[in-house]
């Protein structure tokens, strides 16, 4: 891992210097921000029980299903098709440096757009009336829960970029894998229903998988392990997939 | 063992080299040898293997058998000390468009492993070197193709390798930039092994030590330029400028050689000499004789007389002609007629 500095601070540098990142970010936080003010509108109308940082962090899906795709699929794509990636591949680096140095960048970088969603919640209780009780857990569960399963999502992406040499089929299969494991695993009961003779095995599976109930664990205050080894077990898993593809199809070692 | 002073030093060693795609042979059992110091020019239509050969030695790709070796480490299994030793510049340049020229050498050097204290020192030396010092601060990008090119060069020679592997590193250079480049190749001889791969001829011919001719997978003609000319052109040429007919001419060169070629090639000028050439099967020197039958004959008057060496544009197309009609020999050969026993046939092409 000796490169791995040299290579993310280069990853970085490049998310620095093109104007896509800031793009990606200007419309990342006008739609979370859209999001947040008609959330408060329908709080203002209707009163409810659950604090509105909760239903914010429910909705996470929303972001995650353009911006996984768009931050990643530049990654290993673009190197590709650009013909960088032969002069990266042809140094003393390796394929786990290069896939980590990208994967890291990427997650970084969708670290530091939550992290903007934090003044959200900033502004909303500096306003709020005095007597209103303020409540950090559901914030800090619903921050915990993105930057766990961020790491599989953006693995996911990773991953479908290390697949082709297109930008857009990246995009597409980043999409389709994320949304794939939102609302497949969601809603994996619902879809096994036409089995009359439903396995016992699909109800447990489906126990595990369900990623809008992790989310309402998180911002509840449960911090659910099994959750913790769901995402970093196999964002680890799809990593290593994807070095051994750079590996397979660029020669390195 | 201690190495004999006599022995060269192979800093490139590859042995019976092979690489499929699928049904497609691109390297069909290339071997060859690069000492140390020398710099050797790979010709080639394209398709002929060049750029593969090239990148199974970079590592980048991995060969389907065979052995390659830098410094006389194998390539295949210590991949990553054989990338310490080569400086290397793919076909089409590919540079990351968003960098500086100056950030994006810094990038390649910590990649490359260049001690830091050395570090600033030779970046500013590469691009001295390259001409590059006035583009440092620019964009990438931005720059001229002849600029870009020379950012690919810089980068390939950064790390000081043992070996430099280049393709086709003087495509899209205006002929300033094409003398720098041949000047700067030139300073490397005797330091680093280079290889190179170039469509100019005349630049293989100026700039190397040994020419490979690859087709079809396989090395057609190895040597020096002269060497290659000795045994793909089989003919001597001379220029010749004379006064007087072509058929006195035809008549007094009888006594040099029987079969020989007289064209005219140039009108006769206002002195009434006109140019033409003479072709000689066989590679002799018939200098002095021509010339004493051309004092033997009053009709003619004889101004110069110059021997013209082949253009290596003949020797590569002759070696080339040669490679497909071998290979077209050896389809109908492999080809087995209505009867005959397919093993039988498999068998007289392998003879």
């Amino acid at each position: 891992m000796r490169h791995f500095a040299t290579l993310l601070r280069s990853e970085l540098w490049k998310l620095l210097v093109s104007p896509s990142t800031y793009i990606a970010a200007f419309l990342f936080l006008l739609i979370m921000g859209f999001l947040f003010q008609l959330i408060l509108v329908d709080y203002a109308s209707d009163p409810k029980d659950e604090n509105p940082s909760i239903t914010f962090f429910r909705l996470f899906f929303i972001p995650v299903f353009f911006m996984v795709p768009l931050l990643t699929m530049r990654s290993v794509s673009e190197e590709r098709s650009r013909g960088t990636i032969e002069t990266l591949m042809t140094t003393p680096v390796t394929a786990t440096e290069v896939i980590l140095s990208k994967f890291t960048a990427g997650y970084l970088y969708y670290a530091v757009l939550w992290a903007f969603t934090g003044c959200f919640h900033i502004l909303f209780y500096s306003f709020v009336q005095e007597d209103s009780l303020f409540d950090p857990y559901p914030i800090i569960g619903g921050y915990a829960y993105i930057a766990v399963s961020g790491t599989l999502f953006l693995s996911l992406g990773i991953f479908s970029s290390t697949l082709t040499r297109s930008q857009l089929v990246a995009g597409i299969a980043s999409f389709s894998m994320v949304f794939g494991f939102i609302v497949v695993g969601s809603y994996l009961e619902d879809l096994a229903l036409p089995f009359l003779s439903r396995p016992e095995w699909i109800d447990m599976l489906a126990k595990h998988t369900d990623v809008l109930q992790h989310m309402r664990d998180f911002s509840s205050g449960i911090i659910d392990t099994r959750a913790i080894v769901l995402y970093a077990s196999c964002s680890l898993a799809i990593l290593f997939l994807s070095i051994l593809i750079l590996e397979y199809r660029e020669g390195a070692s | 063992m201690p190495k004999s002073e006599d022995q060269p030093e192979y800093t490139i060693e590859v042995e019976n080299l092979h690489k499929r795609f699928g049904n497609l042979e691109a390297v069909a059992g290339i071997s060859f040898r690069v000492e140390k110091g020398q710099i050797v020019g790979f010709l080639g239509p394209n398709g002929a293997g060049k750029s593969t050969t090239m990148r199974i030695l970079t590592g980048y790709i991995r060969a389907t058998s065979g052995i390659s070796r830098i410094c006389g480490t194998s390539v295949a299994s210590n991949p990553h000390e054989t990338k310490r030793r080569i400086g290397y510049m793919p076909e089409n340049n590919p540079l990351p468009q968003e960098l500086r020229v100056r950030e994006y050498l810094k990038s390649r050097a910590r990649l490359k492993e260049l001690p830091l204290r050395h570090r600033g020192k030779r970046i500013d030396e590469v691009m001295e070197r390259c001409d590059l010092t006035r583009a440092q601060d620019r964009i990438i990008g931005k720059l001229s193709k002849g600029f870009r090119q020379r950012v690919g060069i810089a980068d390939a020679i950064l790390a000081n390798p043992e070996v430099i592997i280049m393709d086709e590193p003087t495509i899209g250079l205006d002929p300033h930039q094409v003398i720098m480049i041949r000047d700067l190749i030139a300073s490397l001889r005797g330091k680093m092994s280079v290889i190179i791969s170039s469509h100019i001829l005349p630049e293989i011919e100026m700039t190397c030590d040994e020419v490979m001719i690859i087709n079809s997978g396989k090395i057609v003609g190895q040597g020096t330029p002269n060497e290659l000319r000795e045994a793909f052109i089989n003919s001597t040429i001379y220029e010749l400028e004379i006064n007087g007919d072509l058929t006195n001419l035809r008549d007094s060169l009888k006594t040099v050689a029987t079969d020989l070629e007289v064209t005219q090639f140039e009108e006769g000028d206002e002195s009434g000499f006109s140019k033409v050439s003479i072709r000689i099967p066989g590679n002799h020197d018939y200098g002095e004789l021509i010339f004493s039958c051309l004092a033997e004959n009053p009709l003619i008057r004889a101004r110069s007389l110059r021997k013209r060496q082949a253009p290596l544009e003949d020797v590569f197309l002759a070696a080339t002609r040669r490679s497909w009609e071998t290979l077209d020999t050896n389809l109908i050969k492999k080809q087995p007629s209505s009867g005959e026993n397919p093993e039988k046939a498999e068998v007289s092409t392998a003879n």
